[in-house]
This record gives structure tokens, C-alpha cells and sequence, in this order.
């Protein structure tokens, strides 16, 4: 998976910027993506580029159970959100609804990513190749269960 | 097993499960209301699509539905989302949905209590992250979004990893004007937002078993802002009564064994807790009310399911008895239980002869929906959990977060007041 990164260098990024309380009551995807990191960025979705990564500190999506989080960033574009921790309703409900890949990377990672980078994630192997810097980095891996619900495409195909 | 264990290996069928282990618990009770539940339906719309079945739900009876964050219906995106909530529980056959205008409605975090919906021992998720309020019964409460609820619904159970407990003992009895919200700021503060994060946090001690339900509730509402996957307390004679009081027919003590294991123990002497705010834009980012006494306010918010039980209006209207509001001072009792009998009580009066407005039930405000946002550049000091950039109205306005008792004197002198402060 190959993208281009959009980088917050930010911890603690809240589901209340990534989607406002107010766009609760909608739940159309196209709609929702139009409102995405409004309370940080409001120029993110004009910005953004199909296949786009986010890179971030530590504590992403905390806050709420809003699955509008997940699902504003990836109908956007973003298909990872690489990260130095999670929290952990955002974490599952990216990926229990395979809307995009939480990543996680230690400090020194992530203060080598730069905005723009050009990335390829590589989860069989755990590896972030910098393809603009030419450097390569490792990911944490998933869990045993987060692996097998994302190869699945979510907890509906995954099978106990 | 520490109690959210014990639970959790019941709910799987296993004698015994230890942190980290990854089960399918069977899940007593699932609530959805008007943000999650078109949220799940949406789910649902999809799932059909990819020819899996959404006619019949694993077992409707489990289910209740509560209409509180858009209510009453602020405009007509909201109003059809309320549409939506009935045709959906007419279509699945769900018997508890509380809708507003129509008798008991309220917070679904304060209805779970109020209503006695959930016992001690029993696994309860629902569709908002503040679901971790509940574990206060000594149940596991967990908040989660609309794809693993709607899984829920529809199989009956979900997947958890089982989380390491910490453990936070509170010792002797809570001073003077100090409530369970500054005990939870202060731990907050002393963990960081993402302290608790994965984990269970469980609370105990002599000062938690001083502690009255709605108290207790307090704290397992705000675990959710360390990042916890629930809070909970071990029940005891106090909450089998208070279920039986409203409506509890099979509600029984459940408390982990006597040789538990906690992953790490905070201590905290009780005596030593003051009246304590968080600072804009982070529940960690916390102070004691003192500090902040030349902190002009535009308004007082009273109100959430954190800050709106019936103690928590009793405490503000102690305050405000006689007295008048300096800002624009909200209240909206959580529920409508709790509004009849603050009405009975005459506390409704003393908040409106402080020239404060009384609101229905409604998240509204809290999460910045509706009925009393703030504007650019306000300054707020609110009875709710969360203060992040936005989160109770505009980007740039800020929201301190505080005890009722602060809150409310705060309104009096229309700055951040220490109630132990005021004339």
C-alpha cells in the first residue's frame, strides 16, 4: 500500500476535531467526509488525496465511540492512520469496520516522517518503506485478533 | 479473578481468563440511541447489501434504545433520525425504547441506573463511549461504535481482550464541598488522558464505600477520559438497594475474589482532595479551583450524564439557594425522573429564582449538538466530561470542567470559584 503522508505533529488528536458533535445526527459517508478533521484542518478534505496516510502523535481518535471518525477520514481518501498509540474505540472501530489501518510507531519513527513523505506500508512484513527518503522503519505488529479481523475485511468476515 | 475478570470469564464460557487473553463474551445488554442507532442501521444497510441476514435480532429483549443527544429534535435531520429509532424498534420488536416526550426519557448513561436496566455481574455495551458509567453497578460497561454493536445485535456477543485492572483505593471519607467529579479530575490529572488506556479501572476503598451510587457513577463516567476500556465497583448492599428501589427484581451483590490480582494500586487519602478543574483543551489538564479564581465566565453549564444525576442538582442548588447568577447558568436534569423530583424538592425553583434557565433531558450542549452552545471566544465552566478544542461549541471557545458544586458557584460570581470560597 503506497500513499503520501498528511502529518498532525500533534498528540491526543480528539474525535471532537476529527468530527465535530454537531455532523453526529448524519450518517451519510459523502457528507460526513466533508466535515473531516474540521476542528483541526478545515481545509483537510480539499487537501487530501485518495490513498493518503495521516501521521500523528500519540493518542489518536480519543474521546468518543463515534464511528464517524473512521469512516469521515477513510471515505476521504485515508487508508492508514500511522500513529505512536490509539485510543481504543477509534482503534476497533477501524478496524472491526475495515475502514483503514491503525498503525503504530515508536517516537523515533515518527519524528522521521516528514508531511508529504511518500510511504508503502508492508503488514506482512511489520514495514513502513520511506520511499522519499529511502529509509525503512518498523511497525508495531497487530495482535493475533486485530491481524486475523483485518486480513478478514472486518468482524463480519472474520470467522471464530 | 478481579471482578471485570470474573465477569468476563463467565461471559465466555471459560473457569478462568487472565489480561490479554482474547474471548467472544456473551453481552447481557446492548443500548443504542439517536446517534448510534442510525449509525447501526446504516450498518445494517451495508450487511444486507453483502447477502448477510439483519431481518431478526440474537435476542431483542436485551436491547433498549434512549433518545438524548439530538432531543428535542433540533432540526429536521434530527427529527427523521427519531423516525428512524421507532421504525426500528417496531421492525426488531424492542419493548425498552424511552422516547422524549413520552413519559421517563433521558440520558442513556443515566437511564441505565435510573432504570435499573443493568445488574451487578452483567455484560453491557453500548453504542456511546461514556457506556463505561454504568460499571458502577459492578457490571462490565464498555463503550463501542456501530459495527461491533450491530454485531452485537445481531450475534448476541463481541470480542474483548481481556485488560489489565488498576486499581484506584480511595481512603476516608470525601471533606466539605469535594464530590466524586473532583476525584476523578484529580486522577485524570495524575494519570494523563490516555493513563488508563486499554485497562480497566476499578475503584475501591473505605471512601468507596462511603460513596452513594450516584457518586460512584461520577467516576466510572469519567474512566472513559483516561482511556479505559471500563470502570467499575464492586457492588455491595448500596447498589442491590438502589436497583430494588427502582425496579431490580433479580439484582445480587458480585464482587471479584478475595485474592485478585491488580496490575498497579494508586492510593488516595481523601482528606487531602480539593475542589478541582480541568483547564481547556484536556480533561488531564487539570488545577485545583483555587487557582483559577480570577477565570472570567460567560457561562455555567449544569448538565450530562457526568453532572446532572439528582445529587448533582442538589449540591448546585444548595449553592444557589437565594442567591442570583452572574452568567447565563444552565440546567438540564439527565432525566425525567430526576427533573420530578427536583421539582418535587423545590430545587428546580431555587434555580430558577437564581435567574438560571432549566432545560429537558438532552445531550445537547456537551457534545456541542444543540440548546445552549457556546460562541467564539466564550468561556465555559460545565458540569460535563469533555473539553476538547470545540467539543461544547465553537473551535475557539473553552470549556472548564467542574463538580456541581463548583459550577454553581461559580455562577454566583460569575468566575471559577472554590464552593468553600463563597459568602
Amino acid at each position: 500500500m503506497i500513499g503520501n503522508v498528511i502529518k498532525y505533529e500533534q498528540d491526543n488528536i480528539d474525535t471532537d476535531v476529527i468530527i465535530p458533535g454537531t455532523y453526529l445526527k448524519i450518517h451519510d459517508y459523502n457528507e460526513l467526509a466533508t466535515h473531516a478533521m474540521e476542528g483541526l484542518d478545515p481545509d483537510f478534505p480539499s487537501k487530501v488525496k485518495d490513498g493518503d496516510f495521516i501521521v500523528a502523535g500519540k493518542n489518536f481518535g480519543c474521546g468518543s465511540s463515534r464511528e464517524h471518525a473512521p469512516i469521515a477520514l477513510s471515505t476521504c481518501g485515508i487508508k492508514a492512520v500511522i500513529a505512536t498509540s490509539f485510543a481504543r474505540i477509534f482503534y476497533r472501530n477501524s478496524v472491526d469496520g475495515a475502514f483503514l489501518l491503525p498503525i503504530e510507531i515508536d517516537d523515533e519513527t515518527y519524528q522521521k516522517i516528514s508531511n508529504s513523505d511518500q510511504l508503502e506500508i508492508n503488514i506482512e512484513n511489520n514495514q513502513i518503506k520511506n520511499i522519499t527518503k529511502n529509509e525503512t522503519y518498523s511497525m508495531k505488529p497487530f495482535s493475533e485478533i486485530i491481524a486475523k479481523i483485518i486480513s478478514a475485511g472486518g468482524i463480519f468476515k472474520y470467522k471464530k | 479473578m478481579n471482578i471485570t475478570e470474573k465477569i468476563l470469564a463467565r461471559a465466555s464460557g471459560k473457569t478462568t481468563v487472565s489480561p490479554d487473553d482474547v474471548i467472544f463474551a456473551k453481552v447481557d445488554k446492548v443500548m443504542v440511541h439517536d446517534v448510534s442507532g442510525p449509525g447501526v442501521m446504516k450498518v445494517f444497510d451495508k450487511l444486507q447489501k453483502q447477502g448477510i441476514d439483519t431481518s431478526k435480532l440474537h435476542d431483542s429483549s436485551k436491547v433498549w434504545i434512549a433518545e438524548d443527544h439530538f432531543v428535542p429534535s433540533a432540526e429536521k435531520v434530527s427529527a427523521e433520525n427519531i423516525v428512524k429509532l421507532s421504525n426500528f424498534s417496531k421492525k426488531y420488536d424492542i419493548k425498552k425504547h424511552f422516547k422524549y416526550g413520552m413519559g421517563q426519557y433521558g440520558i442513556c448513561h443515566t437511564l441505565s441506573h435510573e432504570e435499573a436496566l443493568v445488574n451487578p455481574g452483567e455484560v453491557y455495551v453500548g453504542g456511546d463511549s461514556h457506556t463505561n458509567t454504568t460499571g458502577a453497578l459492578g457490571a462490565f460497561a464498555c463503550g463501542l461504535g456501530h459495527t461491533d454493536v450491530a454485531y452485537v445485535l445481531l450475534n448476541g456477543e463481541i470480542w474483548f481482550k481481556v485488560p489489565e485492572t488498576y486499581y484506584f483505593k480511595l481512603d476516608g471519607k470525601l471533606p466539605p464541598h469535594v464530590m466524586a467529579k473532583d476525584f476523578i479530575l484529580k486522577i485524570i490529572g495524575d494519570i494523563g488522558n490516555d493513563g488508563g488506556a486499554y485497562n480497566t479501572m476499578q475503584f475501591g476503598g473505605t471512601g468507596i464505600d462511603e460513596m452513594s451510587i450516584e457518586s460512584r457513577l461520577t467516576l466510572a463516567n469519567m474512566t472513559t477520559e483516561a482511556g479505559a476500556k471500563n470502570g467499575i465497583i464492586e457492588s455491595d448492599e448500596k447498589t442491590v438497594q438502589y436497583l430494588k428501589e427502582r425496579g431490580a427484581t433479580n439484582a445480587s451483590i458480585f464482587c471479584g475474589d478475595a485474592d485478585a490480582n491488580y496490575s498497579k494500586i494508586f492510593e488516595y487519602d481523601a482528606s487531602e482532595l480539593e475542589p478541582t478543574v480541568a483547564k481547556p483543551f484536556s480533561p488531564d489538564n487539570i488545577t485545583i479551583a483555587r487557582e483559577l479564581s480570577s477565570t472570567e465566565l460567560d457561562k455555567s453549564y449544569i448538565g450530562s450524564c457526568t453532572g446532572a444525576k439528582y445529587e448533582d442538582l442538589l449540591a448546585a442548588a444548595k449553592i444557589l439557594k437565594g442567591k442570583k447568577v452572574k452568567i447565563r447558568t444552565e440546567v438540564l436534569p439527565a432525566a425525567i425522573s430526576i427533573y420530578k423530583r427536583a421539582i418535587k424538592d423545590g430545587l428546580i425553583e431555587i434555580f430558577l429564582d437564581a435567574g438560571a434557565t432549566v432545560g429537558p433531558p438532552t445531550c445537547g450542549a456537551c457534545c456541542g449538538a444543540h440548546m445552549g452552545v457556546l460562541a467564539k471566544d466564550e468561556i465555559c465552566v460545565s458540569t460535563t466530561n469533555r473539553n476538547f478544542p470545540g467539543r461544547m461549541g465553537h473551535v475557539e471557545s473553552q470549556t472548564y470542567l467542574a463538580s456541581p458544586q463548583v459550577a454553581a458557584a461559580s455562577a454566583v460570581t460569575g468566575k471559577i470559584t472554590d464552593p468553600r470560597d463563597l459568602n
